[in-house]
């Protein structure tokens, strides 16, 4: 099973790269910030693999639950600056 | 563990890290922002909440798997709404959004 969950590390590690490429060239900030939530999200997943291949589920949790919380609160920061009136 | 939930949550991942795929190819190769923010907001809340199953599933019945249902709760909640104030944001600034036979407009800001 271990090696299973490492075959799926490594296939949302692989998703991670393919989305990368629209944090780079993506045309405006707000592909980049769609990008890097969803980029945020598969790592959500990586982190709670990581802690089943370490067989320390009940510490990775609690970082995967902080890291959830900070996704979404930068995303809601970036999307209420980004929608202000002001020109950047 | 019995075999039948190791089974069960290795389907659970597999569907979770599917779903992930499209909404992969959907970031990247739908024409415009929104129709992009529609692949990523949609499949990633789904692939999320599959692959948080299939992982409580495999943890069994703890305090750990009970986290883990939280998360889950908590990503169906904050998902849509992070995708609907990023894609608010965008309209507010005046993103058109892409039609079928307009002009190419993938500017961003």
């Amino acid at each position: 099973m271990s090696t299973f969950f490492l075959t799926i590390g490594f296939g949302l590690c692989a998703f991670v790269f393919c989305v990368l490429y629209r944090v780079v060239f993506g045309p405006g900030v707000f592909n980049r910030i769609a990008a890097i939530s969803a980029i945020g999200t598969k790592t959500l997943i990586i982190l709670l693999i990581m802690g089943f291949i370490y067989d320390r589920v009940e510490m990775f949790v609690d970082i995967s639950m902080v890291y959830a919380l900070l996704n979404f609160i930068g995303v809601l920061a970036a999307a209420k600056f980004l929608g202000l009136e002001t020109d950047l | 563990m019995m075999g039948g939930a190791i089974i069960l949550s290795a389907l659970f991942l597999l569907g979770g890290v599917f779903f992930f795929f499209t909404a992969t190819v959907g970031v990247l190769r739908f024409p415009d922002f929104f129709s992009r923010l529609h692949a990523t907001g949609k499949g990633d809340t789904l692939a999320v909440l599959l692959c948080l199953i299939g992982l409580a599933i495999y943890e069994g019945f703890s305090l750990t798997a009970l986290k883990i249902v939280f998360i889950a709760v908590f990503m169906a909640l904050a998902q849509p709404t992070a995708t609907h104030a990023i894609s608010r944001a965008a309209l507010r600034k005046g993103i058109q959004p892409w039609m079928k036979g307009g002009q190419e407009n993938d500017s961003g800001v």
